[in-house]
């Protein structure tokens, strides 16, 4: 009994150092953000905890950037993201999952394929193509959301993990519905969609979270401030502000408001271990 | 064995994905070949076919074999930190202990958190006067430029990246730890193992699939690593922390060098294929 709680005080002690660790960079830069003009933030030995706390970097750094804009923009790219992957997905999945046709080792094989092409290794054609179908936010708003969410559009990650999800679904089913009348279309939309909704809402979070960090092709393809989204406008807090870390650590903590109450509020997609087939590279 | 789609049906269903697929990978993957064997620069809009020129070039460019070597000290750092660690914190966590719930939120926080953040608070606590630098001086050392000497500048990058990481690999563990053989457990525990024999004979064991999963994934990405360089130190002091896609990126949209660009893109795509293999390998010869 000795040994078995010196044991689980070793785990405690281990993982609230991990966490700590975890954490710390955030709390640092919360305390940065906090402390006022009257405060030396290089102070030795530095301050945790601010003498006087201000919300004054936070109000001067929401006047000075159009947050609401880069939130507004973040949310439009991953809110069409995600709805395009869902149903691109799905629709890709269907057949992979149950119907015979020509070709289906081939397709199979290519879509798997494209697992092995990291973006980072395309990027350049990809943003030559982009360019030449005029989807940039030069030509206007639309087309340079559509060069934003398009070549995210679907991946081989999510079709597998629809596939998955399809094909736990007993055939009966569909041949009950297509007995009752129901073309293919309409037995995937009406008994197979609502059947998979689970696996449908964590593609949904992962693919939201994937997008709404994603800074790469952003940098590359936005040009217009008014069209950046979170990850491009934070980093241009360097720019701005090159030495005033208080606003640079009061920007940064603004810009991850949202992403932690979506990730609070779903948390169980994230934490309860059950979602392995989500995993994405 | 009745059929209720019409012939072309399937072919309907994979249209829209396929177009997408072709156009933003298959197509630019062809692209990037016929761009790597083009020379664009001298004129950027009327390049020429210089045959493998390109290639010979990065052969012979001390600063790729710089880039390379970064790139591989990168993977052998990285990598084994982000197999190991996220596997013991896994095995720790999976008990029935208080506060589970509060250190798998703080420990996946870093995950969804975006990398420019990440990275921003990192170039924070590196400051020369910044709080690192005080906590290295309490043991007696010299305040380190944590990001601007070209010694350091590279691990302080590779820091980022796998405290990014720890949350993300420990979750994946810790779903494969759910199937643990829970009978397995008791057994050793019947027979008087303590802690660390009985992960060591049985988890591991059952997480070796997972292992050589994590091992991919976590080469892979850290072959792709760009945010953190491209806000911390943009590849520098000297090239110390530069990286093949940053490396692309800058020749491709900073220099309008397309076609050097591509041939570094088609070897870190070669790169990337032999890890891929070699997990398909493994995977396949260890399922059954």
């Amino acid at each position: 009994m000795q040994k078995f709680q010196i044991k689980n005080l070793m785990v405690h002690f281990s993982l609230i150092l991990v966490s700590l660790l975890c954490i710390f960079p955030f709390l640092w830069l919360l305390s940065t953000a906090l402390k006022g003009s009257g405060e030396n933030i290089f102070q030795y030995p530095p301050q945790l905890i601010p003498t006087k706390a201000t919300l004054a970097n936070f109000k001067s750094a929401w006047t000075q950037i159009p947050f609401l804009t880069y939130y507004i923009n973040s949310f439009i790219v991953a809110f069409f993201t995600v709805i395009l992957n869902l149903i691109l997905s799905s629709l890709a999945a269907y057949p992979l999952a149950r119907m015979e046709f020509r070709g289906k080792k081939i397709i199979f094989y290519a879509i798997l394929s494209t697992i092995m092409i990291p973006f980072q290794a395309i990027m350049l054609p990809v943003y030559l193509i982009v360019l030449k179908l005029n989807m940039v936010d030069t030509v206007n708003n639309f087309m340079g959301f559509l060069g934003l969410i398009l070549p995210f559009a679907v991946n081989a990650f999510g079709i597998f993990l629809m596939r998955q999800a399809f094909m736990a679904i007993p055939r009966e089913l569909e041949e009950a519905a297509f007995v009752d009348g129901c073309n293919i279309f309409q037995i995937w939309y009406k008994i197979l969609i609502p059947m998979v909704k689970p696996t449908l809402a964590t593609l949904a979070i992962f693919t939201f979270i994937g997008s709404w960090g994603e800074f790469l092709w952003p940098s590359i393809v936005l040009t217009n401030k008014a069209m950046y989204t979170l990850p491009v406008g934070v980093n241009d807090l360097q720019g701005m502000f090159s030495a005033n870390w208080r606003i640079i650590a009061a920007g940064s903590l603004i810009s991850i408001i949202p992403i932690i109450i979506f990730f609070l509020a779903l948390q169980r997609y994230f934490i309860s271990g059950e979602n392995e087939g989500a995993v994405k590279g | 064995m009745i059929s209720y789609y019409k012939k072309y049906a399937p072919y309907l269903f994979l249209l829209p994905a396929a177009i997408v697929l072709g156009l933003f990978f298959f197509l630019p993957f062809f692209d990037t070949m016929i761009l790597s064997f083009k020379d664009y620069s001298t004129n950027i809009y009327n390049p020429s076919w210089i045959g493998v020129s390109n290639y010979i070039y990065l052969m012979k460019s001390p600063e790729f074999y710089k880039i390379i070597l970064n790139t591989f000290i990168f993977l052998v750092c990285a990598v084994p930190l982000l197999v190991i660690i996220p596997l013991i914190l896994a095995i720790m966590i999976n008990q029935k202990i208080k506060g589970i719930t509060i250190y798998k939120l703080l420990i996946y926080l870093p995950v969804i958190v975006s990398i420019v953040v990440a990275a921003i608070a990192f170039k924070w606590l590196y400051a020369q006067n910044g709080i690192l630098n005080y906590v290295i001086g309490l043991i007696g050392l010299k305040p380190i430029g944590w990001l601007t000497d070209p010694r350091f500048s590279l691990y302080s990058v590779i820091i980022v990246t796998v405290w990014k990481g720890l949350g993300y690999y420990m979750m994946i563990y810790l779903a494969a730890l759910m199937s643990a053989p829970k009978d397995l457990y008791e057994a050793c525990e019947i027979d008087g193992a303590n802690f660390i024999q009985k992960h060591l004979t049985v988890s591991i064991p059952h997480l070796m699939p997972t292992l050589a999963l994590v091992t991919t994934i976590s080469s892979i990405s850290a072959l792709k690593v760009f945010a953190e360089i491209y806000v911390m130190t943009k590849g520098g002091p000297l090239n110390s922390s530069k990286t093949i896609v940053y490396y692309i990126y800058e020749r491709a949209f900073e220099n309008l060098d397309l076609g050097i660009a591509s041939a570094a893109a088609v070897i870190l795509l070669c790169i990337v294929m032999v890890f891929s293999i070699i997990n398909v390998v493994f995977f396949e010869g260890k399922k059954y």
